[in-house]
């Protein structure tokens, strides 16, 4: 692998200081794991976890039509955010499939702030400025962040001891602009591990010293830095998508269990009427959860048969650390996705039994403030 | 780190001779390289194992990979404990963590094979 041709965050020697194994990943040189993967998704599940995440693009939007090409390229309905919240969402292509999926964060009436696949955020930015015709301002921003996520059952308590920020009072996908360690930071109560937790987003000359003092002010937790490793697990356990697997260009988002995020009824947008024809003609496929039934393990890719016929394939496979089975989740045709029914997986040159069950695989406690 | 008693192949197994029969195994950096093991899949008892060709596998929670036999011969044990315990390959990889027993049916095949220097050598390349 030529490692001249990789990215590498801010962060990169800090990570092989604190013995991380690196891994390419979207085009970046990213830590994979520290002290392994199990200890870490323990560790988030448990306590908290920190990760680098600057890999992640920034896309920021600017000007009083700013809304409108919000609205336009994006599949939820930025127009219902108030000022301070994040919504999850997605941009599609005009045939319905999906450019990727993102974070939209209202900073103010003209100012978006958005967050973006790392190996998606250069089509993204391109994808946007195409469908520009508001004259909005769009500008490329992830050299300007490091993007920081502390997650987990302590995150709020770590994270307070590093800033005057009232963190009691940014609500799930909600943000505030505040500091942290005395530099100006985005304070997103948001993350992609099924935990309470921040997504910081700050200048790239700071990233260092806010890691490391991250990682102090949680040692009496038992925090861990974490790769990319866990943070795969962590998203699978919980059902998040992740671009490349369970969605991208050749998926809609009906198929992918992702209406939710899809607002028919905001107006037009990008995406739109190939949905309506999807709608009539009827979905085909869905995506859907399993567990394997003995200790195989399923890998993406991996085809899943019902009844001796090759009908789908495993979208992310893998151990789930927590709740110490093997789970999977998989395109089915639409008739047969349904839950509870026994499904085979070819693995390595036989097939394996996995049962098709109820997402997500994990959901956390819910908890009395 | 690596037995000198052990000899050793380019895809990081190893093997370890008494007699007419090899202990095998996958050695430290290969699993270092794995991460935390979830699953072993044993060769089955009485199989003929054919230097080079796949003896088993192990799954770690990222990947799946071949074990490729060592030498030739027959598979005359395997690591049972490995079934309820396939932690044991990232603990003691070159002890309680072996995998099978093979009896050679051509023993010159060691004569190929990497000793503890070599084989030291090759992993400071690769890491």
């Amino acid at each position: 692998m030529p490692a001249g041709a990789l990215k590498r965050t801010p962060l990169y020697e800090l990570h092989r200081e604190l013995g991380a194994r690196m891994v390419e990943f979207g085009g970046w040189e990213m830590p994979v794991q520290y002290s392994g993967i199990i200890e870490e998704h323990l560790a988030v599940r448990r306590a908290v976890g920190l990760f680098d995440v600057s890999h992640m693009g920034e896309i920021e939007v600017r000007g009083p039509e700013a809304p409108a090409l919000i609205e336009y390229v994006t599949t939820n309905q930025a127009s219902r955010l108030s000022t301070g919240q994040a919504q999850y969402s997605a941009m599609l292509y005009q045939h319905g499939g999906f450019v990727d999926d993102l974070l939209v964060h209202k900073v103010a009436d003209d100012y978006y702030f958005l967050c973006v696949n790392a190996s998606n955020q250069e089509k993204d930015y391109r994808h946007i400025l195409r469908y520009n015709r508001f004259r909005a301002e769009v500008e490329f921003a992830s050299d300007r962040y490091v993007q920081l996520a502390l997650q987990g059952p302590r995150a709020e308590e770590v994270l307070g001891r590093l800033t005057a920020t009232d963190l009691t009072a940014i609500r799930y996908y909600h943000f505030t602009d505040g500091e942290v360690c005395g530099v100006p930071a985005r304070i997103a109560r948001t993350g992609y591990t099924g935990e309470d937790g921040f997504e910081l987003y700050l200048a790239p000359r700071h990233g260092v010293r806010v890691f490391r003092e991250l990682l102090r002010a949680g040692e009496e937790f038992g925090i861990r830095p974490c790769g990319l490793g866990a943070r795969n697990t962590l998203r699978l356990e919980a059902k998040m998508a992740l671009y490349g697997h369970e969605i991208d260009a050749s998926i809609r988002p009906p198929e992918a269990e992702l209406n939710w995020i899809v607002k028919m009824d905001k107006g037009e947008f990008v995406g739109r009427a190939a949905l309506e024809r999807l709608a009539a003609a009827g979905v085909r496929r869905k995506l859907i959860g399993f567990e394997m039934l003995d200790r195989t393990v399923a890998r993406d890719g991996y085809p899943v048969y019902v009844q001796g016929r090759a009908v789908g394939w495993v979208t992310s496979g893998g151990p789930a650390p927590y709740l110490n089975k093997n789970i999977g989740l998989c395109y089915l045709p639409a008739d047969l996705a349904e839950v509870g029914r026994t499904i085979q997986i070819g693995v390595r040159g036989r097939l394996a039994e996995a049962l098709t069950v109820r997402t997500p695989f994990y959901r956390r406690p819910k908890t009395n403030p | 780190m690596y037995p000198e008693e052990f000899k050793y192949t380019r895809e990081h197994e190893w093997v370890k001779v008494e007699g007419d029969v090899g202990a095998v195994g996958i050695t430290f950096y290969a699993q270092q390289a794995l991460g935390d093991i979830v699953y072993v899949e044993l060769p089955k008892v009485g199989m003929k194992a054919e230097k080079g060709k796949t003896l088993g596998s192990v799954e770690s929670v990222k990947a799946v990979s071949d074990i490729y036999a060592p030498v030739s011969g027959e598979v005359i044990e395997v690591n049972e404990a490995l079934v309820q315990t396939p932690e044991l390959l990232n603990r003691d990889p070159h002890g309680a963590g072996w995998l099978a027993r093979i009896r050679l049916s051509s023993p010159e095949e060691l004569n190929n094979l990497l000793d503890a220097e070599q084989y030291q050598a090759l992993v400071a390349e690769e890491s």
